[in-house]
């Protein structure tokens, strides 16, 4: 005679449960435990190299949203060179169309990825803000010299 | 008329192995000390049980609780009340009015009425009645009522339905609730609490396994609770009854839930593991651990079950639960007239198997409404 | 004495806590029976299919990301397969070997999660829906170590990849893959045999199999109901004829033949990411495309077996760098159309549920 609904699965549900209560739990205690993000992290900020750049534009003219702005002129030797170079954090999607329109590479995207300001106008960053600098690593998106000087990510899976 | 319910009618000595023999004043002011005594009790409990819920919870979740209020999150209860206390208070414009004010402390006062029969050590109850059971039952049954007044002041469709559902309920689960409660009185012969924790040498949850089992399924379909919290299922009604309520009457709704959760918890620990019986430590500490450990199975059921719904709920009670607490009656009568001599482990032993055997025999012929078989 | 009852009207309003979403249904109740329901949205539409006339055809990828942003990967694939048949690309093997990786650990993920919010549906407290999250987070940290982004991955690119997997990739995912079918049977243990979930699933919300193939259902709806139809199998893209895999195929139709359908889809992918991982080759990760790409004139209509249906891209173009026509054919809002045919008759607390095994994700019903 089977007997069927006696209440066995509700046993084993709990079995299951008592056994997670034992485990460690995994949360990350954020702001003073940070995890390592990937090396090919697409942060929100861009990264530009003004002595790599050929001022080409092409970046301006791959992004989907219209958040970069460039413009250039001819100097003395008809060579081109960039007069202004903007992009509007508020308005990026973080997408990499630019980094990887760049014939030169000279653009790479940021490993930031928290920025709050306190007015919109704080979001547009132009020219020199946008060099590279101790505080403003670029990324290894599309680029590999880049990726291999950063540290390996944390994965959930070996911890 | 009150000192036909009490068993010592001498008011010289009335409390005799409760107070110390130099306690001044007397009747009155015992009371009087142990109302703030026991008021002061409820309220730490209900804020010390929201926080071991939230953190048990969240380690059954494989997370960390509330860890940044205070050292460990102690904080966290203190915040949660202050924070509910400070809100506006707002009244719906089409809103009965004397019925919406009257309705929460209608919900919360027989809560508090339930923890004056409990014993915390030998004999220290506010008063020791001796029909402390009845006198339980009774008054746990007052409380719905408020939460019909709360459904149907609120002017809302929502805290109707919700309403509707908690009344039937709690009603269709009065009944196995009291007849489990029976067989351990059968066994005790008397109905005072502090005489029932006395006559346990063995806890009595070995004696009626099935009498426990009932119990606790009861008991948390009338605080409801998972797998029974269809009332304030988030997921679909949004909050039920309490919907339109904010301020200090919402403090007092969900000071309810957690006020019974602890009734529930206290109640269990003395009928059925011993109250405060126990070698080595002092008796109130062994009552606490009790208490805590029912009320980290109640949490557990909590997260680990789905809810059921109310024709099922019903249906579970009328067919599943009572006739199983019949049973367990006829079966505790006849071992007390046919067997009082025999050594009371054999009786464990016995009542094991046929719990054993009478949940699996009757689960298989209880159907629910309506499953019949479908075609395609 | 006969008591004389009159329907009346419940709102599900947009802001609900278990609509996935902004979504609005008028119920009709009597007593708690439901008679009439009328679903209402378009609260998410963007105008995407109006955008995209505006953007050449490699910024378009950008725009399938955000339509379900449960299953990025899915929704790049699908658009990518249109415009190749458009433009006759053809696609190198090392690369449709990683999109097909890339497609199951997205399937692996979506159905993690449908299943997860169901069971929150029921009432089991996030108790299981955490579980599952913690197994979608091992999945996410996959997708970052390759493209940067845990949501929005912008990762298929038209003629291949955009850029080929790190060499720690590999070992991860194979640690992953032998760590999973014992999370599931894991699971499977917490809820398969539960009674009180039996009770509730169990001949409800049956969905008879003329009903599904009338309205036009796909996906694992469609075969909790019967129908053994799906496209990878019916209609082969990619190079899924090269696997060897079965397609889990329900009977009765019912709440818990659905959730059923996704345990075991996962189990199969399972299978697939492993015959994958094994045969991969190495090679170029994209054939040569102009970056601004202008395809002959002409249609094309590009379909996959994505997470939640058969979702199809409809691309007109007239020769320019930018579509003429941009239409989507969604899943999720043609598996919408059973919703009234569901749901008359049963309680509000079973309609919750028969909501959330349909599995809808409201940036495909509005775009």
């Amino acid at each position: 005679m089977k007997f069927e609904r006696y209440g066995k699965g509700i046993a084993k549900g709990m079995a299951l449960t008592l056994k997670h209560f034992f485990r460690r739990p995994i949360t990350t205690q954020y702001p003073e435990e940070r995890l390592y993000v990937s090396r090919r992290i697409r942060g929100n900020q861009l990264v530009w190299d003004k002595n790599v750049c050929n001022a080409c534009s092409a970046c301006s003219r791959a992004c989907p949203a219209g958040c970069l702005i460039v413009v250039t002129s001819r100097d003395e030797n008809k060579k081109l060179k960039v007069d202004k170079i903007e992009q509007d954090i508020g308005i990026c999607i973080s997408c990499g169309l630019c980094v990887e329109s760049c014939p030169v590479k000279c653009l790479f995207m940021s490993c930031d990825y928290e920025k709050s300001a306190y007015s919109r106008k704080n979001f547009i960053l132009t020219g020199e803000d946008l060099m590279p600098s101790e505080k403003r690593i670029p990324s290894g998106y599309f680029s590999p010299e880049n990726e291999s000087k950063l540290p390996m990510q944390t994965l959930l899976i070996d911890r | 008329m009150l000192s036909t319910f009490i068993t010592n009618t001498n008011p010289n000595i009335l409390y005799a192995s409760a107070l110390p023999p130099d306690w001044p004043g007397g009747f009155w002011s015992h009371m009087l000390i142990f109302i703030v005594i026991l008021f002061v009790f409820v309220i730490l409990g209900v804020m010390a049980f929201i926080y071991i819920e939230r953190r048990v919870l969240g380690r059954f979740q494989i997370r960390i609780g509330p860890n940044r209020t205070g050292p460990f999150g102690i904080i966290q209860p203190v915040a949660d009340t202050i924070k509910i206390l400070i809100k506006e208070d707002i009244i719906p414009q089409n809103a009965d009015g004397l019925l919406h004010l009257l309705a929460p402390a209608i919900a919360f006062i027989p809560t508090l009425m339930i923890f004056a029969v409990i014993p915390l050590q030998n004999g220290v109850a506010l008063v020791d009645l001796n029909i402390g059971i009845l006198y339980i039952v009774a008054i746990s049954s007052v409380s719905v009522v408020g939460i019909l007044m709360a459904g149907w002041a609120s002017n809302n469709k929502y805290a109707l339905i919700s309403a509707m559902r908690v009344i039937a309920q709690v009603v269709s689960y009065e009944i196995p609730l009291a007849l489990s409660i029976i067989g351990v009185v059968l066994l005790t012969g008397n109905l005072s609490m502090n005489s029932i924790v006395e006559s346990q040498n063995i806890p009595f949850i070995l004696l009626q396994p099935l009498g426990f089992i009932i119990y606790f399924i009861a008991a948390l379909a009338e605080i409801n609770r998972t797998p029974f919290d269809l009332l304030e299922a988030e997921s679909e009604i949004v909050a039920g009854f309490n919907i339109e309520y904010s301020g200090i009457k919402f403090a007092l709704f969900f000071l309810t839930e957690y006020a019974e959760a602890l009734a529930i918890s206290a109640i269990i620990a003395t009928i059925y593991l011993g109250g405060w019986r126990g070698p080595l430590l002092p008796p109130i500490l062994w009552f606490l651990i009790k208490m805590v450990a029912v009320f980290i199975l109640i949490i557990w059921v909590r997260s680990t079950l789905p809810r059921i719904r109310i024709d099922q709920v019903m249906g579970f009670a009328w067919k599943f639960l009572l006739p199983l607490a019949l049973i367990n009656l006829l079966i505790t009568g006849l071992q007390v007239i046919t067997l009082p001599d025999l050594s009371q482990w054999v009786i464990v032993a016995i009542n094991f198997v046929v719990t054993a055997v009478l949940i699996l025999f009757w689960s298989k012929f209880y159907r629910l409404t309506g499953d019949k078989k479908v075609e395609v | 004495m006969t008591f004389k009852t009159e329907p009346f009207v419940v709102n599900a309003g947009p802001q609900h806590p278990s609509t996935h979403g902004l979504f609005r249904m008028r119920f009709t109740l009597d007593g708690e029976v439901i008679q009439d329901v009328e679903p209402v949205f378009g609260y998410l539409h963007r105008g995407i299919e109006k955008l995209a006339e505006g953007l050449n055809y490699t910024q378009d990828i950008v725009f399938t990301d955000r339509m379900d942003y449960l299953t990025s990967m899915s929704n790049n694939q699908a658009y990518v397969l249109a415009v190749e048949k458009l433009a006759g690309i053809q696609v190198p093997e090392r690369a449709e070997y990683l999109r097909v990786i890339m497609t199951e650990l997205m399937r692996i993920s979506s159905h993690l999660m449908t299943v997860g919010f169901l069971l929150n549906e029921l009432g089991a407290f996030m108790t299981p829906l955490l579980y599952m999250f913690r197994e979608r987070e091992k999945i996410l940290d996959l997708f970052e170590m390759v493209c940067g982004q845990r949501l929005t991955y912008n990762y298929l690119r038209i003629g291949g990849v955009s850029q080929d997997i790190p060499e720690e990739f590999l070992p991860a995912l194979k640690r992953y893959i032998d760590s999973l079918p014992g999370f599931i049977a894991e699971y499977d243990q917490l809820l398969a045999e539960n009674e009180i979930l039996l009770m509730r699933t169990k001949n409800i919300g049956i969905l008879k199999r003329e009903t599904a193939i009338n309205c036009s259902v796909s996906g694992p709806v469609l075969r909790a109901s019967g129908v053994n139809w799906d496209i990878r199998k019916a209609d082969p893209y990619s190079i899924y004829d090269r696997f060897d895999f079965d397609v889990p195929v329900g009977s009765v139709g019912d709440i818990y033949d659905r959730y059923r359908m996704r345990i075991e889809e996962m189990h199969q992918s399972i299978r697939i990411i492993k015959q994958a991982m094994a045969q991969m080759p190495s090679g170029e990760i994209q054939s040569k495309v102009p970056r601004v790409l202008r395809p002959p004139k002409g249609e094309a209509y590009g379909h996959i077996e994505a997470p939640k249906g058969e979702l199809g891209f409809y691309l007109v173009s007239d020769g320019s760098t930018n579509p003429y026509r941009f239409h989507v054919r969604p899943s999720s809002f043609i598996n919408l159309q059973v919703l009234r045919e569901l749901m008359t008759g049963v309680k509000i607390a079973d309609a919750i549920v028969i909501f959330g095994s349909i599995d809808i994700c409201l940036g495909e019903v509005d775009r």
